[in-house]
């Protein structure tokens, strides 16, 4: 057994080409194969949340001959092309695809498009990438790589907008001693599925800061699995969901401590609020035998604003060292906190101010981690125009 | 002139075991102008009190009622109660995360003005009351109450009352945890607030020592959920020396 392929949390070990990794009791099943992945039925582990229904077939085998367009805003520090299947970039971040969408939408894209940073540059302006869908009537795949150069500094914005029934994976490479941020916002219309797979592949003493921010769309399931290229990696997993009525969102993570000294702090943050609005949160986290010295924090919250939403969120941390420096998760579903809209009430504010007070501080530290000035101000409007809705519901409800 | 009116106030909260009943008959009527002092051990109902009368959920009134001027205060809601004019200086308050506390101030001023401050005298009056109470300028934009020690909460209890202006305010235990130096500073706050001769003031304290900066007109003795006796400032002076034995063991 090599080091470097037993680093991998996702380990090759089918029909693809390379040499067969030996598989630990922390890996899951992967390969580029598409069919090595069985079609998933629903009661499978991975998906028994998933209402396999609403799926538009992207599990199965609908054609994924659609496509979305892209469109890019960026500093032109910022190389952002569009280039085939076939390149060499593609597959850098050591991902292999975990299951049968991200399979298919690996086999399928004809297209990359492909973001590089170059080596030891700052880039102050975000780039932004926006893919707008035309029509969730007709399968889409998707491939976006982006490559952090060595010692760059930079923000990516991922945003998704319009309809479609896309599967996509995003691979992110953060090279050695890089700082880079990466936010994904689903702002898509009410009829969009989307099973998006990102990989983010940390290097040697590399900061990154990944955000998923979903509000809109009527299925959305983010698969994120981070690993390390080396040790020193120190990562942040931020995630803000904001579920209506009917509204599936799922967020499935790994975090794969494969390397010493590296550190990981995931915090998903959600609110839900309708019949039928559905949050799933799944966050494992591994810890390896060589992961020695490595910090690792979890926490899922969330506010269940209105009778008939449902949050299921599952921490769960797999250790084979004991040496680690720290290691935690936590999970708490709650509905509003009374003695905080007590204190508020008590000073005159009328209750649905006060709960616009508390929904907004529960979303504004996260906010404020995510940490991009350009976006802030939009996700908290969003914020806003979705407690509109609950304020709306309520009313209707009294 | 305002009067605040207690009257034959019973009160249970819901326990594993069933409704279990704190306030067993307190009366009271506080004027304008006038301070009383509520003392009595630990677990006698003062909170349960204080509580009470700002509309806590948990509690419910069985029989009695409560009036502001003639109005019934029981029938209205917390924010009502509070727009009305009262407010209860929390022997705990409760920390918000997210929520600044120069936002909540002016939330909190617009909804019981009914109209938002003027923003250049609102600020200035924030600045001025913050110095009065020691409390430092970063305050305003840190989270209410997050991370606030026992006594920083309190002077910002005290904040709220001086920047809020009920006609009466109830003090929960707002001396407890306080250091000789706070405790003068929480007691000018709560002097300059009575200065005028034209506010209430319901003082619940487990200990005498505020009495000697905030002089009471009135001193009740609260015991097992009533008022069990009650005098001038004198009677404090008595409990200083022999303590509740008296009365706990009366109740007992
Ligand atoms: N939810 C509850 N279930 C059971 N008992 C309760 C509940 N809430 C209050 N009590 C009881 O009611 C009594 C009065 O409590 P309260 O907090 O009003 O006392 P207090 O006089 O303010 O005491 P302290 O001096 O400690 O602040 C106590 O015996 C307390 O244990
Ligand atoms: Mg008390």
């Amino acid at each position: 057994m090599s080091i470097d392929t037993a680093q991998h949390g996702l380990v090759e070990h089918s029909h693809g080409a390379g040499a067969e990794a030996a598989e630990g009791a922390l890996d899951r099943f992967a390969s580029f194969d598409v069919d090595a992945h069985e079609v998933p039925r629903g009661r499978e582990e991975e998906w028994r949340f998933t209402p396999m229904s609403r799926l538009r077939g992207l599990h199965d085998d609908t054609p994924l001959d659609g496509s979305v367009d892209v469109s890019v805003d960026a500093d032109p520090k910022v190389a952002v092309t569009t280039v085939g299947a076939d390149d060499p970039r593609r597959g850098t971040s050591t991902y292999v695809p975990v299951d049968r969408p991200s399979a298919r939408a690996w086999a399928s894209a004809e297209k990359v498009v492909a973001v590089d940073v170059p080596a030891d540059t700052v880039v102050d302006q975000p780039t932004v990438l926006t893919l707008t869908g035309r029509s969730a009537e007709q399968g889409a795949a998707g491939h976006v790589v982006v490559t952090a150069g060595r010692h760059s500094k930079s923000v990516l914005i991922l945003e998704y907008l319009g309809s479609a029934a896309l599967a996509d994976n995003v691979e992110v490479v953060v090279g050695d001693g890089a700082e880079l941020v990466v936010v994904t916002v689903h702002d898509w219309d009410d009829d969009a599925v989307h099973l998006s797979h990102q990989h983010v592949h940390v290097g040697r003493d590399a900061t990154v800061r990944h955000a998923v921010i979903s509000f809109g769309g009527d299925l959305v399931r983010t698969g994120t699995t981070l690993d390390y290229a080396g040790p020193g990696g120190d990562a942040t997993l931020l995630g803000l969901y904001y579920v209506d009525a009917g509204q599936h969102i799922e967020n499935r993570l790994v975090v794969d401590h494969n390397t010493p000294n590296s550190r990981s702090d995931v915090e998903y943050k959600g609110a839900l609020q309708g019949k039928g609005a559905h949050a799933v949160w799944i966050g494992d986290v591994l810890i390896r035998k060589q992961a020695l010295g490595i910090n690792t924090y979890e926490l899922n919250r969330n506010l269940v604003l209105t009778d008939g939403a449902r949050a299921d969120s599952v921490p769960n941390l797999e250790i084979e060292t004991g040496e680690i420096e720290g290691a935690g998760h936590a999970s708490a579903t709650g509905r509003f906190d009374d003695e905080q809209l007590f204190y508020l009430q008590a000073r005159g504010i009328p209750p649905e101010l006060a709960r616009k007070l508390v929904v907004r501080g529960f979303f504004a530290s996260l906010i404020n981690r995510v940490g991009v000035p350009a976006i802030s101000e939009r996700l908290m409007a969003t914020v806003e125009r979705e407690l509109a809705v609950a304020e709306e519901l309520a009313a209707q409800g009294a | 002139m305002s009067n605040l009116e207690i009257r034959d106030l019973h009160v249970s909260v819901e326990t594993e075991a069933g409704p279990k009943e704190i306030l067993r008959g307190v009366d009271l009527t506080i004027e304008s102008g006038q301070t009383h002092a509520i003392m009595g051990p630990n677990g006698s109902g003062k909170s349960t009190l204080a509580y009470s009368l700002a509309g806590h959920p948990k509690y419910t009134v069985t029989s009695g009622s409560v009036r502001l001027d003639g109005e019934d205060v029981l029938d209205m809601t917390v924010d009502e109660r509070a727009r009305a004019g009262l407010f209860l200086a929390m022997q705990y308050p409760v920390e918000v995360p997210g929520v600044s506390v120069s936002n909540f101030l002016r939330t909190a001023k617009t909804a019981i003005d009914g109209e938002a401050p003027k923003l250049r005298t609102w600020v200035k009056d924030v600045k001025e009351s913050m110095q009065n109470l020691a409390i430092d300028d970063a305050f305003a934009e840190r989270d209410l109450n997050t991370g606030f020690s026992g006594g920083e909460k309190k002077r910002h209890e005290i904040l709220q009352l001086e920047l809020l202006q009920p006609k009466f305010a109830v003090l929960d235990e707002t001396d407890s945890g306080l250091d000789i130096d706070a405790l003068r500073i929480v007691s000018d706050g709560v002097n300059r607030f009575t200065a005028n001769g034209d506010k209430g003031v319901l003082l619940i304290t487990h200990y005498t020592r505020i009495l000697r900066y905030i002089k009471p007109d009135f001193v009740h003795v609260f015991v097992g959920g009533k008022i069990a006796e009650e005098g001038g400032p004198e009677l404090a002076d008595k409990l200083e020396e022999q303590g509740y034995v008296d009365y706990v063991g009366a109740s007992a």
